[in-house]
Order: C-alpha cells, then structure tokens, then sequence
C-alpha cells in the first residue's frame, strides 16, 4: 500500500489505480508474420524484476488516465511517474 | 531412518525431559559436486529433494535455501488442501497429491496432522451455482468426490454461516469435498527435510544463489554466497522468486510475482470445523488447532517482492467474512502477513524442463501451491531424473504458452485471485 502521485490528479492512495503490469511493451505491427514463440514472447514472457520496474498503471477510481511509473519491486519506493508517450526517465 | 519417532521413543526422551533428541536434519557444508541441486527449501523444493532420493536413488544431491527451512511461503500459507479442480490435466495433478497426503505422515514418520475436515466452497450467485454445478460433475467424472449441497445442507454442515436471502451475496449452496481439509504446513517442511537428510540429502540452509553457470545449452552449477557449487542438474524451486533466478540466465517466465496476505484471529473455542472458502466475496476461513480462525486474504493487484501486502485487502477480506459469519463481529485479529507469489497467466503451475539442457523450473504455483506438495515433489523429481515429464505433470510444460495448450484455472480454481 502506497501513495502514487497521477500526473492528472496529483497524490492519491493506491487503491484507486489499478496496474497494467510491464511498460514498453510494443504490440508487433504485423501479428499474423509472427512465429508462435515470438507471439508468447510478447504476450505471455514478462521480466518480473525484483527491483526497479518500468510499469503502466491506470488512475481506475480517478480521471482513467493511463500512465506509466518507474518503481522498485523490492520495496514499493516510487522513483518516478511520467504520462503515456513521454520518454521514460534513465535510472 | 536414524532415529524412528514412535510412542517408545517419544516415552524414552520423556524421562530426560526431551532434552536429547537427535537433530532432525545435519547442518552441512556444501559438498564441490552434486548430482543434482534443488534450489529452495521450501515444502515443494524438499518433497523433489525426498523423492529424488527415495524413488529414483539419486542421493548425492542438495538443496539450498537463501534462508531457514520453513521460513518462506511453506510457512506463510493458509494450509488448505483439496483436489476438486475443473480440467483433467488439473484434476491429476491435484488428486495424485491428495493421495499421497493421504498416506503422508506415515510415508514420512512425522506427524503433518492431515485433517480430512471437508471444504465446501460456496455459491452466490445463479453463475456461481451453474459453474460450481459444472465442476462437481466434472470431479466425479474424474474419480474425485464432489458433492453439490442446497442453501440447507450448507447451513447444516456449517451453521455459523448467515443463509439469510437478504445479505448483499445470499449463500445459494455450494460444493464440499469431504476427503479435503488441512495439515500442518511447517510440518510438512520438517518431515519431508527430516526424511530427505536421513538418505543422505544435505540442506544447506542460509545460502542465497547468486548466479547460475552455463556452458553453451548446459548448466554447470551455481553460484552462492557460500562459493562455486558443480552440479549438471539443476531444478529451481522459488515460487516468488523464481523470475530471479530464471533472470541470472536470461530465460524469460510468464510470471508475475504478487504480494498474497493472510492473517489469523486471537485463539477461540472449536467453532468451524470445516474449511468455507467463497468465490465471489473472496473470503476463505478454518480453524487452527491452537483455535485461531485462519483467514485469506487476495493479492495486491500488482507486482511485488514486499511481504507485506495491502490494507485494503484484508479489509475487503473481512467485511466479507462479516457478512457471512456474524458471530465473528466482536473478534480480534491477532497476526497478518504476506509472501510473494508467483503467478501463470492460465492460473496453473509449471513443472518442466527447459531449453537450457540439465535445468528445471517447478513454479507458477501462484496462489495455491501447498496442496500439491507432495504431488508437485513426486513429479518434478520424476522429471529431473528422467529428464521426461511424467505424464500427470506433461500438459504443465513451459511450451503451452507458446503452443497455446493453456490449462485454464482461473474460473474454475473455486477462488478467484
């Protein structure tokens, strides 16, 4: 449990967003020239770090917005938060 | 065995206050070489590690444990046990472990304190009532016993339950198997340790893995805080943590490793003597022996390696409980807390080998992986020392996310998590 600061909103308590899990995952432009393995890969293989994550969450019970965060795994600490298209911040 | 506990043994040490018995496992330094290594102590790393050995005579292996045995989700998790899942690959998989559970304690000469008390699981709603239906039928038709029972029957096999028609999610029936229940969890641990180190298993406990050595398409041995450790067979066991040690040889799981929280009431007398878990109000309880109500809780929707968890799902958890059993409205809760679980996105677990030749993950037990302990253990040991699947655990290959063959049990895994 923690707070996370939205963008749109400003700080609000976790349990009004919801997570989208990995950022920076690109859905393949051609999906049907994919193999099977390069398909999984994107839909079901995940890094799951413990440590820190790049991930997208969603302000769910707020303004709906998506953005994406950058939080370590290991101990709930926000480093940063940035809105949807913006570059991710080098850690 | 060195030293068989029975009721001569337990009267012997009585009359020097039990001040002599044997240690339960050695505390070994690692060996240069292992035949085989079990990365984590937990309840299912040490059942592979007792059935390496015992079944497949491959007594030069070890386990290593970052921490104590016992210490990690083996002694974190609600203790419930049952087999009654919806699919055939499921069914076997859980059934094969609840008959082993069944003949456990002696098999170990330890105590685990299976209690076959039932565990009903309740309805709702009219989809709820359709689906619960569906999975009894499709457990008899697997040999597993169901039984589909009325709003009545439910009040009668529970009658602290509120059957009112008139809470926000009125009890519609629900299913019980009677050959499920409870046991003790760190037991389990200790007994399955205990059997393995007497044929010669060395557990290594406080010693993290720090990196896995490969050769080409082979492993070669890990890395630890405790030096350089050879062994061409390596089989992971990390539950939450196993995204981490696949990370060290940049293999990829499908994987996501989320806090999941339980806590325990102050001790009361014997009150529920069954386990009643719901579904659409997500709220499991039984009792201890000790006379706690042990309670789930859910998971933080969200990646973590805390374990901790958050307040709001154990709140949610226990308005729920409220709801439902009334007389629990004045109890204090005494305990909380979480361990990390690793979850597949079909909800089951993986028991496979890999590309990487001589390496093995038995993960993605997510929510509910101490009932099939002792199962998840036989067959992942069968797997290392063939280096084949047995065919209970075949269809929980590392492949069906890639072939698409995925055993579905987030509906039907009577919680939803």
């Amino acid at each position: 449990m923690f707070l996370i600061n939205c963008p749109y909103c400003g700080e609000r308590d976790q349990s009004e967003f919801s997570s989208g899990g990995e950022a920076h995952i690109v859905r393949p432009k051609q999906p049907t020239e994919l193999s099977d393995d390069q398909w999984a890969e994107y839909l079901f293989m995940r890094k799951n770090i413990k440590g820190v994550q790049f991930e997208r969450w969603n302000h769910a019970h707020g303004c709906r917005k998506w953005f994406n965060m950058v939080r370590d795994t290991s101990n709930d600490k926000i480093h940063a938060v940035y809105k949807m298209g913006e570059k991710p911040p080098v850690k | 065995m060195k030293n068989k506990y029975s009721i001569f043994s337990l009267i012997k040490n009585a009359f020097s206050y039990h001040e002599n018995w044997q240690k339960a496992w050695r505390d070994p330094e690692p060996k240069k070489e292992y035949d085989a290594i079990i990365i984590g102590g937990g309840g299912h790393g040490l059942a592979t590690a007792f059935y390496l050995a015992k079944k497949h005579n491959m007594t030069n292996i070890a386990v290593v444990e970052k921490s104590w045995i016992g210490g990690g989700n083996t002694g974190r998790n609600t203790t419930i046990i049952r087999s009654n899942y919806l699919w055939d690959a499921s069914a076997g998989l859980y059934d094969h472990a609840l008959k082993i559970w069944e003949g456990l304690s002696q098999e170990l000469n330890y105590n685990v304190m299976f209690s076959q008390r039932g565990v009903m699981n309740l309805a709702h709603n009219l989809q709820d009532v359709r689906d619960l239906k569906r999975r009894t039928h499709a457990n008899r038709l697997n040999g597993i016993d169901a039984v589909w029972l009325n709003t009545e029957e439910v009040k009668e096999f529970c009658p602290i339950i509120n059957t009112s028609p008139d809470i926000r999610y009125p009890v519609l029936g629900g299913t019980l198997q009677r050959r499920a229940g409870t046991a003790r969890h760190d037991a389990v641990a200790w007994g399955y340790a205990r059997g393995a180190d007497s044929m010669g298993v060395d557990i290594i406990q406080n010693c993290e893995v720090k990196g896995i050595k490969r050769n080409g398409d082979s492993v070669e041995g890990i890395e630890t805080t405790k030096g350089f450790i050879k062994s061409k067979k390596i089989g992971v066991v990390a539950a939450g943590h196993s995204s981490v040690i696949a990370n060290m040889v940049d293999l990829k799981l499908p994987l996501e490793s989320k806090p999941l929280q339980a806590l325990v009431s102050e001790p009361v007398k014997p009150i529920i003597d069954t386990v009643v878990m719901s579904n659409a109000v997500h709220a499991y309880v039984s009792q201890s022996d000790k006379g706690e109500l042990v309670i789930g809780a859910g998971t933080d929707a969200y990646v973590s390696y805390t374990q901790r968890g958050s307040h709001d799902v154990v709140e949610g958890t226990l308005k729920a409980i409220l709801e439902l059993y009334p007389i629990f409205s004045r109890m204090k809760m005494l305990r909380q807390w979480g361990g990390i679980v690793d979850i597949c996105p079909d909800a089951s677990p993986i028991i496979s080998k890999t590309h990487i030749k001589g390496l093995y993950f038995n993960c993605g037990w997510g929510t509910g992986g101490f009932k099939a302990t002792p199962g998840s253990g036989d067959l992942f040991a069968h797997t290392i020392a063939n280096d084949e699947p047995h065919k209970l655990n075949a269809d929980f290959n590392i492949n069906r996310f890639v072939s698409g063959d995925l055993v579905d049990e987030h509906g039907a895994a009577a919680v939803a998590h």
